[in-house]
């Protein structure tokens, strides 16, 4: 039935605005463990290294590390310190942000898939270290010269590291 | 039909704080037990399906089904996340058993609440966000402690009969395996406490604690093929309420009622005094359990059966005989697993004296916490 057939009579949005000044601004905050992978990965970058595991059984190395391969389930107690180089797998330019602002400098992100020494490229599985990728043009993305070009990390100076994946900069291309 | 079992079980954490692992490698370790347990199982080729309890707002991270799946053995296989206390889990494994599409399905939950630095506001978005949220109540628990307020004034059960529940489940908790805050009182030290909340006080709510547990269930038929030493789930139902206390009558636990009813209709239990041998109950705040014990017809008067030690290690209606969430504390939606880990352990004989030896079915319940009165019962048997 109605509102109105019952007789009452809503209020305006501007009305109700009146009454009710906020409705919803959450406070959650947490403190989250890094655990005992993101832990070891951390404090490698404040070091100026690059720190994964890797499964003995399907080769996937994993960087950030993780101590078990969702693909096996199996433990991984393995650690690999991989180059701060590596290939650009895949990049797109942002020009907006996700509430449709349009940002000042288009950002450019990428999944980079590093050298590992002592194996070729083929020789392992890599799922990739997502960062942001400086020292290319729109144009390089557009037209996906982007895509395997050489890219190495550009570190903060080691006083101003704080063991986090900020810590990198940006990965900068060095040979397109 | 297929007849579905509790196959295995793995659980880490049940400590006040776990910093040393994040929530993940927490679930890792439950899980790599719990396929251990269940005769070595390999979740990539023998499970079917997985299934997670768990809600954003605990975790910190908004649609955090995507990150259900590595430390379960999921990737690649079908994964389905319930918000709401882990035995609405074991409810859609059962239902998934039963419906033979599925042989073998993990159910996993998890809390962490020592990661979460705002609780009292987290809680408070869980209020209805037009009408009761503006009021802005200091304590949040002033719904719970209504409830609890208007069932002892209906049923007459006093303060001193309260503090007996908390007191004996406290030390009951002392011969568990994972009660960080098991510990010897007595009742006067808990008339002595200053309340939280009338009638609560803080020994009425259980302390927060860490865990992660995953539980394999299967069907009878294939999970012979691992193991000989499984746990029947005889029947599980669910039942929630309204959105709010107020609609509620304050005097009994309808949901608790309506489900019991279904549940015994489902494993054939007529009279549960005399065919269920433990009872593991939520006891998050500990007026609870008293409401569950009364809509269970296990007591005509609470406040004298608590007095004489009925519900007792030594009486003859165990509630919660190896402690409960006053003794292990408050692990968020995992709570009802671990309920379900007590009553496996039991009945499996690993846990407790001669005493439980010949005990056949356990009752387990769970009511999500904390003002949603959504309660799911389930019957445990050999």
């Amino acid at each position: 039935m109605s509102i109105y057939k019952l007789g009452g009579t809503p209020l305006s949005d501007e009305e109700f605005k009146k009454i009710i000044k906020e409705i919803t601004r959450p406070n959650a905050k947490y403190l989250m463990s890094a655990g005992q992978a993101y832990s070891v990965f951390f404090e490698g970058l404040r070091r100026g290294k690059i720190i994964g595991t890797y499964c003995e059984r399907c080769g996937m190395i994993y960087v950030p590390p993780k101590i078990f391969c969702p693909y096996c389930f199996i433990t991984l107690d393995k650690w690999v310190e991989v180059a701060d180089e590596g290939k650009v797998v895949t990049a797109v330019a942002s020009y907006y942000s996700a509430n449709m602002e349009r940002l000042k400098e288009p950002q450019i992100v990428g999944i980079i898939k590093l050298d590992v020494p002592g194996r070729t490229f083929t020789s392992y599985r890599f799922p990739g270290l997502l960062h942001r990728i400086c020292g290319a043009s729109l144009d390089d993305v557009i037209s996906q010269r982007i895509f395997d070009a050489r890219v190495k990390a550009r570190w903060r100076p080691p006083e101003e590291r704080k063991g986090d994946i900020n810590d990198i900069e940006c990965f900068e291309v060095i040979k397109t | 039909m297929s007849q579905p079992v509790v196959l295995g079980i793995g659980y880490s954490g049940f400590q006040p704080s776990t910093s040393h692992y994040n929530i993940r490698e927490m679930i890792y370790e439950a899980a790599a037990k719990a396929y251990e347990d269940a005769g070595g199982i390999d979740p990539g080729s023998d499970v079917d399906a997985f299934v997670s309890c768990q809600e954003d707002f605990w975790e910190g991270i908004s649609i955090n089904d995507e990150f259900v799946p590595d430390q379960l053995g999921a990737v690649l296989k079908p994964v389905y996340t319930i918000s709401g206390d882990s035995l609405q889990c074991v409810l859609s494994a059962y239902s998934m058993i039963r419906s033979g599409a599925f042989d073998i399905v993990v159910v996993e939950s998890h809390g962490k609440p020592s990661e979460i630095l705002t609780m009292r506001d987290i809680i408070l978005m869980s209020y209805d966000p037009i009408y009761i949220r503006p009021l802005n109540p200091e304590n949040v628990f002033v719904f719970n402690a209504l409830e609890a307020k208007a069932f002892m004034e209906y049923n007459k059960i006093d303060r001193e009969a309260l503090g007996r529940y908390v007191i004996s489940s406290l030390r009951k908790g002392l011969r568990g395996r994972r009660n960080p805050y098991a510990s010897i009182k007595n009742v006067e030290a808990y008339l002595e406490e200053e309340y939280v909340v009338e009638p609560l006080t803080k020994l009425d709510f259980a302390p927060y604690s860490d865990a992660a547990v995953v539980v394999v269930i299967a069907s009878e038929d294939v999970a012979k093929k691992f193991s000989d030493e499984y746990i029947k789930i005889s029947g599980v139902w669910s039942v929630s309420g309204t959105s709010s206390i107020v609609y509620d009558d304050l005097r009994e636990d309808t949901m608790t009622k309506i489900a019991a009813r279904k549940v015994f209709d489902m494993t054939g239990i007529k009279d549960p005094v005399r065919e269920i041998g433990v009872f593991e109950i939520d006891e998050r705040i500990s007026h609870v359990p008293l409401m569950v014990i009364k809509a269970l017809r296990l007591s005509e008067d609470v406040n004298r059966d608590l007095m004489m030690g009925r519900f007792d290690e030594e009486g003859d209606l165990p509630v919660n005989p190896f402690g409960g969430a006053l003794s292990e504390g408050n692990v968020l939606e995992a709570h009802g697993l671990a309920r379900l880990v007590n009553a496996y352990e039991i009945l499996k004989g690993s846990l407790g004296s001669r005493r439980y030896s010949d005990v056949e079915k356990i009752l387990i319940h769970s009511r999500r916490w904390p003002s949603s009165r959504t309660t799911t019962l389930a019957i445990l048997s050999r």
